[in-house]
């Protein structure tokens, strides 16, 4: 009964042209929205801002010039691209172990109590906003005034205490970053307690008995057994908000408007394209975005192959 | 080990972390939602928290420094001028009566102004004398109103309220009327509207789509099956800002730009990648045997598709629904570009507010119109959702 390789029956094999009427809708689909542009922005990427020439053309003499690859140049050594990745590397750093740890700790919490729904639901609430909701919501948490009272929650916090009030998202070169990443964790933690949830939901329970009448405490439970277990899922959720903070874009394109500080590698992008009208640099950016996620997405291809070998 | 004790406080201090985390979570909505039901003045002058607080009585800070010393604390200071009398008071109706009133008092002497306040000390002062002197109660401005609400839906930008201006006052007066109402095209209706029907077809078409091709990567055999699937998984990873302008040439010379058709399209082809990847994970799950009987009785793929295929996975369509819907829905770059200001959808008619500095009463209203939906949906299909994540991320 069982076929050595996939799970398709035997019997469903003959399937003559069938398969391909079936795909023909998303192929063409995919082919024009993804594939097409992917490879126009590759080959744009080699030519000049009109999108005609070799980008060699746009060499200045007495600059450095990398000949047809002088979009690269800028791409990986332009200040303001030194400095996008330098913010997105931040990113990445506070804000994937961020949300995955804060989901997995919030995750292992609400396991245990009896309002877990609700506690979730609060969580994930952020989720269900968008970018444009968010930076407005946050907007009565940052805000500040140089005078009089403060209508930003935490500079009348701060003002309270007799500190004196920070302008948070607009004070380099950290504080407003890091501003932006606490908007980015409130978004996102629920998405990773979500998934962890689940999956700690699987660990059997006998398991966790069997440890604690053997003297295990919980500590001891959460490190030795719960989190050994769930590892493969807090891969998962660690390559994927990789991916979703290597193209973070919409928080600081938002809340981050036109300041130089906050700027990260998709907004970079967007700014050549939308506003220089600068298609080449663009598109190298693009490029080099993409360079940076396919690692992950290598991970990514490899666990699923090992999932269907398993299947 | 089993302490009898242990667990009562270990049940206190997780219930205290569950309970902080939750409200940290929380506050800033809760922000947003207190803000926008509060009066414009209230937003500007004190902090959300404040709502409930006792109010700075306006004007009080110029009273004391222009007219306190010659009329007194409570007006009465100046024998036959009380300006603790409603009824001199009350013939003030506008500051410059007010203004003119003072100019008066100085020529008569009861008043010497090294300057005379300006325009908006003025209206100060007069709300103040008019609570002063009993000729306006001070809970005539309440604590909380719709009209946020009113003038974000309307796309009023007075400012005034559109209640007040346009409705009970004379609207031909009012060049902030003109163009309002419920189908302005500054208004969060109409963009209501406009984001449903952009949403609405573009959850729908991907979906549709991706079952197909679903099916097929499950249940149909065919030469490089596995291979085309790792390429599509791959996709996954393109960024969308990318796509943006190699798509808009084409649409620009198709004429697709600014139709809804283009808004579909676009999303379609964004969306597939993981509506695929999630449709196949759950067919894919499904018992193979079910799938071999109805073969053997003779039933076609056609048949096996929406006969058992497609009722089977409601679970995983209406998630992926859900994450569809929501993404469009919440969507600003694709709006931006492909339908801009002349089809505004919620997004882009709340961003467009941040930028006319209309004030914040109305961003605040705005952005809670655009969060109901979604709101509705996440709470409503949360179990479906929860669901989606899982066959989308972990495997089980």
């Amino acid at each position: 009964m069982a076929a050595p390789k996939g799970q398709v029956p035997a019997i469903m094999k003959q399937a003559g042209h069938a398969p391909w009427l079936y795909l023909a809708p998303a192929l063409l689909i995919m082919l024009f929205f993804v594939v097409y542009p992917t490879v126009n922005t590759i080959y744009l990427s080699f030519l000049d801002t009109e999108g005609e020439q070799s980008a060699a053309i746009t060499c200045q003499e007495g600059q450095p010039c990398w000949g047809v690859l002088e979009n690269y140049r800028h791409a990986l050594t332009d200040e303001t691209m030194l400095l996008a990745f330098r913010n997105n590397l931040l990113w990445i750093i506070l804000m994937v172990p961020g949300t995955t740890i804060l989901g997995l700790i919030i995750a292992v919490l609400v396991d245990r109590i009896k309002q877990e729904a609700l506690a979730k639901a609060v969580i994930f609430m952020p989720m269900a906003i968008s970018f444009v909701g968010a930076s407005i919501i946050w907007n009565y948490i940052y805000d500040f005034q140089s005078q009089g009272e403060q209508t930003g929650l935490l500079n009348a916090i701060a003002t309270t205490l007799g500190f004196n009030p920070v302008p948070w998202t607009t004070t380099g070169p950290w504080v407003n970053n890091i501003a932006l990443i606490i908007v980015g964790v409130w978004m996102w933690t629920g998405f990773c307690m979500t998934i962890l949830s689940a999956a700690l939901k699987g660990v059997p329970g006998e398991l966790l008995e069997a440890a604690r009448v053997d003297g295990a405490n919980e500590w001891t439970v959460f490190w030795k057994i719960l989190v050994p277990i769930i590892s493969p899922t807090i891969v998962v959720v660690l390559t994927t908000m990789t991916v979703n903070v290597l193209k973070i874009f919409d928080i600081v394109y938002v809340m981050g408007k036109g300041q130089p500080g906050t700027q990260v590698i998709a907004t970079r992008m967007y700014i050549e394209q939308f506003n220089k009208f600068n298609s080449g640099i663009s598109s190298a950016i693009a490029v080099v975005l993409i360079l940076a996620v396919l690692p992950i997405g290598y991970i990514n291809v490899r666990r699923f192959r090992e999932q269907e070998a398993m299947r | 080990m089993n302490g009898q004790n242990k667990p009562a406080l270990g049940k206190f201090f997780l219930y205290a972390v569950v309970i902080i985390l939750c409200l940290l979570w929380i506050t800033p909505t809760v922000g947003l939602l207190v803000t926008s039901l509060r009066p414009r003045q209230d937003v500007v002058e004190t902090g959300w928290w404040k709502a409930f607080a006792p109010r700075k009585a306006v004007g009080q800070d110029v009273y004391e420094k222009h007219l306190a010393p010659y009329y007194g604390p409570d007006g009465k200071a100046v024998e036959g001028v009380d300006l603790s009398d409603p009824e001199l008071i009350g013939q003030f109706r506008r500051s410059i009566a007010l203004t003119a009133f003072l100019r008066e008092q100085i020529e008569k002497g009861n008043l010497q102004l090294e300057e005379m306040p300006d325009p908006q000390e003025m209206a100060d002062l007069l709300t103040y004398l008019r609570r002063l002197s009993g000729a306006e109660s001070a809970a005539s401005r309440p604590r909380f109103t719709a009209n946020n609400y009113v003038d974000a839906v309307v796309g009023y930008s007075g400012r005034a309220n559109y209640i007040e201006s346009c409705v009970e006052g004379n609207p031909d007066e009012d060049d902030a009327c003109l163009g309002t109402g419920l189908t302005s095209e500054r208004g969060m209706a109409t963009a209501f509207l406009n984001s449903l029907w952009v949403s609405i077809p573009a959850t729908i078409l991907p979906i549709l789509v991706a079952s197909f091709a679903a099916y097929a990567f499950s249940w149909l055999e065919f030469k490089g099956r596995q291979w085309l699937f790792v390429i599509l998984v791959a996709l996954q990873i393109v960024p969308l800002q990318m796509t943006l302008i190699p798509i808009y040439r084409v649409y620009a010379k198709v004429g697709l730009t600014g139709t809804f058709l283009g808004v579909w399209l676009f999303h379609t082809g964004f969306g597939l990648p993981y509506a695929i990847y999630l449709m196949r994970n759950f067919l894919g799950s499904l018992p193979k045997d079910i799938f071999e009987s109805a073969y053997l009785d003779g039933a076609s793929h056609w048949t096996a598709f929406y006969k058992l295929a497609i009722p089977l996975s409601v679970p995983a369509l209406a998630s992926l629904a859900i994450f569809q819907f929501l993404w469009i829905w919440n969507d600003l770059l694709v709006a931006l570009v492909f339908l801009g200001g002349q089809t505004p959808v919620l997004t882009w008619q709340i961003s467009n507010l941040v930028g006319r500095f209309t004030g914040m009463h109305l961003l605040t209203a705005a952005a809670f119109i655009s969060m109901i939906l979604p709101m509705i949906v996440f709470f409503g299909m949360q179990r479906f959702f929860v669901r989606g994540l899982m066959a989308g991320a972990v495997k089980g």
